[in-house]
């Protein structure tokens, strides 16, 4: 018997509406490191920082990767698996990519003394940058189980749910860099 | 996570009355990693009185301090060593009680000893479904917690003591390792614990808002729903949207402490050593803390009130008065909840305009509250009252939260705080209406639903001892402190002898002090009274004990995994139809009768 499918009143499948509230609960953690930010970027001996370009490069992965996560949810949905394994493993090549060149990023900025000592928007990036890494880095465990799933795991239940999730997620995690990456652009400079 | 579809066909059909019959699954699965959303309660409740009575031990340690600061007790420098030399409490000491005491009630007992009992037990038996959205994330909920209790009571055992820097944890104090043996490892402890708490908080949250919002059974609608599943949700969305930025802000901290960042630090001398951090701000922390520590105050409030409803409207025999009002108010608590944190920060050099602002927000909230009084005391007018152990907890609930609310409001006046902050007084005002008042709930819960939790009574010539000691009690503790407020006592001083004005409280201290002994040691009678009930109490023969009209007295009386035998009740009414056309109660599962009237 299956707890969650014979409810009668449902729309959503909990699981997802359970991300959608989680993705509320990271939302507020990010507004409020960055509202930190704010505050404190008008107190005195504060030094701004600007973006390595390597930043680009790793939006550019980003960008790229929701699009194959995309498409694998779709090939999920159409039945073909060997795309949609594909595709998955290619998310999660990109994945680990994004946080090679983000981990390029601070070790630019380190060689370019911008380092804990001291005070300005450097520290905040480290922390704000890192904290989303470490949560791309989440997105891509689950992203390796789904993949591997796609190979060993039964294929008679057919729920695309895990997929979905795992998408919405990744879109999510994408959308806050772009965030993040415009709030230094703009705000990192003064 | 999509194997919630195991969850045991067999729990369902098969079901033993006793709880004695041979288990299909081991005692491993069964008691410790359990995915039933009932033993998962049990294990937050047990785990929280656990919590509850170390905390209240250290603030009878404490007491004895302010009571007797020139008395020596040999007997805890036996216990505690180095820390009560010659068997006096040691600055140090004193300080890392008075922060362990703090956070263990306001985050381990009252936030999750009590949100996580009672939302585990109620949110699936009340709205109809056999379990949570995910049994796995829920346990995972309680394993977080367990966890981060582990890690601060280690805290409590490392050489250098435990945090010292306040429940609050203000930076720079907390930031700096050189400033004492509590600012140390204790404090990374505290702050690791800390994290942990936050997502075992944050994993059972986003399971009781999605649970609430989509697994009710059939015919419970929103406005049917039993008014503490309405504060669980209320106060799991307030969770849910505020203890990740006390994350971040104890991120932030823990960088500052052991990177050398300079988030909250600038120009600081400790010891006559100069450190190089610039340009951080302290008041920042406290934006942060603030943020989540005024929503975490209603966190702790919310579901207490929800369950005095039930139980006053229960007891009173009576319909709770204004449903919807109750709703509305708890609506505007909440957003209010995160308009007013400032209201902490009167006399950090805040913008007097700000000020202004904030003490306007603060004083709104005093309508939702007066709204919810009204109506509890309304509830209770020429009802044909029970007076259960459970209400009378309820209706102590009610007059504590008076008398609470009211000193918020001094508090909550810019020009009034700025003599009262930092005093006595504000000790007197959140422990009477947080701290007291919600341990009222949680007891009214716990009275109202063991037997539900157990199959058992707990006895109630115990439990009469324990109400009326414990509200003389309370208020015997607490009301003077008002007064050495309003004198200027400071809080968190560990002796006052140098202060000629203060020596008229000695002998009101040491009345304090006696009391909060007697006090604790009833509590204790309750914990034995808790324990021997669930072998020794009173069998209940009934499904219905109290002739309650919501889902969970449908059960069998030792519901197995899945709550029901067959079908899940269908609801056809609100669960307050009490005294209706005639009728002591109808339960929610009655359908409309023809000619009924309108509630
Ligand atoms: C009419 C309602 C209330 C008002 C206007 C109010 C106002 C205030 C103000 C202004 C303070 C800051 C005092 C200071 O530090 O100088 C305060 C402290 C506090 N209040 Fe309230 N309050 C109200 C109700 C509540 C309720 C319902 C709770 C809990 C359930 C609560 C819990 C606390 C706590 C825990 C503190 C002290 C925190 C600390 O400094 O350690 N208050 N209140
Ligand atoms: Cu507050």
């Amino acid at each position: 018997m299956d707890i969650v499918r014979n409810q009668q009143k449902e729309k959503m499948h909990p699981h997802k509406f359970t991300l959608w509230v989680a993705i509320g609960s990271l939302i507020m953690m990010f507004a409020g490191l960055t509202s930190a930010f704010i505050v404190k970027s008008n107190q005195a001996n504060w030094k701004p920082v600007t973006l390595p370009t390597v930043f680009w490069v790793s939006t550019g992965v980003m960008l790229l990767s929701s699009l194959t996560i995309q498409l694998a949810l779709r090939s999920f949905k159409d039945r073909e698996m060997n795309k949609y394994r594909m595709l998955i493993g290619l998310t999660v090549l990109l994945g680990i990519a994004f946080i090679v060149f983000q981990w390029m990023g601070f070790q630019q900025l380190w060689a370019q003394q911008i380092t804990f000592k001291g005070s300005g928007g450097g520290q905040f990036l480290y922390v704000i940058f890192g904290l989303h890494a470490l949560h791309v880095a989440g997105g891509l465990i689950a992203l390796a189980v789904i993949f591997l799933k796609g190979f060993f795991g039964k294929t008679k239940n057919y729920s695309a749910v895990p997929v979905e999730v795992a998408a919405t997620y990744w879109h999510f995690v994408d959308a806050l860099w772009i965030y993040l990456l415009v709030f230094f652009m703009i705000l990192g400079k003064n | 996570m999509s194997e919630t579809s195991t969850l045991h066909a067999g729990a369902v059909g098969h079901h033993d009355d006793h709880g004695h019959g041979h288990h299909e699954q081991s005692f491993i699965s069964k008691y410790i990693f359990s995915m039933d959303h009932k033993t998962i309660g049990k294990q937050f409740l047990i785990t929280g009185i656990v919590w509850a009575i170390i905390g209240g031990l250290f603030s009878v340690l404490f007491r004895l301090q302010l009571g007797y600061p020139d008395q020596t007790f040999p007997i805890l420098e036996t216990f505690f060593g180095h820390w009560a030399k010659g068997g006096q409490i040691q600055p140090e000491f004193y300080y890392g009680l008075v922060t362990i005491h703090g956070t263990v009630l306001v985050f381990f007992v009252l936030t999750a000893g009590l949100s996580g009992t009672f939302a585990n037990l109620l949110i699936p038996l009340q709205i109809g479904a056999r379990d949570m959205a995910s049994p796995f994330m829920n346990m995972l909920s309680y394993w977080f917690f367990f966890l981060a209790g582990i890690v601060m009571l280690s805290s409590i055992f490392v050489h250098t003591g435990p945090a010292s820097g306040g429940w609050t944890m203000y930076p720079p104090l907390s930031a700096l390792r050189q400033a004492g043996d509590g600012q140390k490892i204790g404090t990374d402890l505290w702050l690791i614990a800390m994290a942990l708490f936050i997502v075992s908080s944050l994993l059972g949250g986003l399971n009781y808002i999605s649970t609430i919002l989509n697994m009710r059974t059939k015919g419970m609608s929103m406005t049917r729903l039993p008014l503490p599943i309405w504060a669980m949700f209320f106060t799991a969305v307030l969770g849910v949207l505020s203890f990740p930025v006390l994350l971040s802000g104890a991120i932030l901290l823990l960088f500052d402490r052991n990177l050398g960042t300079s988030f909250y630090l600038s120009d600081i001398v400790v010891n006559g050593e100069i450190l190089p951090n610039e340009g951080g701000s302290a008041i920042l922390y406290q934006h942060l803390f603030w943020f989540l520590g005024h929503p975490e105050v209603y966190i702790i409030l919310l579901p207490a009130m929800g369950m005095v409803s039930e139980i006053l409207s229960v007891s009173a025999r009576k319909p709770i008065f204004g449903y919807m009002a109750m709703l509305g108010s708890m609506f505007a608590i909440a957003i209010l909840a995160f308009l007013v944190w400032a209201h902490h920060m009167f006399v950090t050099g805040l913008n007097p305009f700000l000020g202004s602002v904030f003490v306007l927000l603060t004083l709104l909230i005093a309508v939702p509250s007066a709204i919810k009084v009204f109506n509890w005391l309304t509830t209770l007018w020429r009802g044909n009252i029970r007076f259960t152990p459970a209400a009378l907890f309820a209706i102590g609930f009610v007059s504590l939260f008076i008398s609470g609310g009211l000193t918020g409001i001094f508090l909550g006046n810019s020009t009034i705080d700025i003599h009262l902050h930092d005093t006595m007084f504000v000790v007197a005002h959140f422990h009477i209406v947080m701290g007291v008042a919600s341990f009222f709930g949680m007891f009214a819960g716990v009275y109202h639903w063991f037997p539900k939790m157990f199959g058992r009574y707990m006895n109630n010539t115990l439990a009469y001892i324990h109400f009326w000691v414990t509200m003389a009690g309370a208020y015997l503790i607490f009301w003077p402190m008002h007064y050495q407020g309003l004198a200027g006592v400071p809080r968190r001083y560990l002796d006052k002898k140098g202060w000629v004005s203060f020596n008229q409280f000695a002998d009101l201290d040491k009345m304090i002090t006696v009391v909060s002994i007697i006090v604790f040691a009833v509590q204790l009678m309750f914990v034995f009274n808790f324990f021997y009930s669930i072998y020794k109490g009173r069998k209940v023969t009934t499904t219905n004990p109290w002739e309650a009209n919501t889902l969970e007295w449908t059960t069998p009386i030792n519901p197995g995994h899945g709550n029901w035998v067959g079908e899940i009740p269908e609801v056809h009414r609100w669960p307050y139809d009490y005294a209706k056309d005639g009728r002591d109660f109808i339960p929610q599962t009655e359908p409309v009768g023809a000619n009924e009237s309108k509630h």
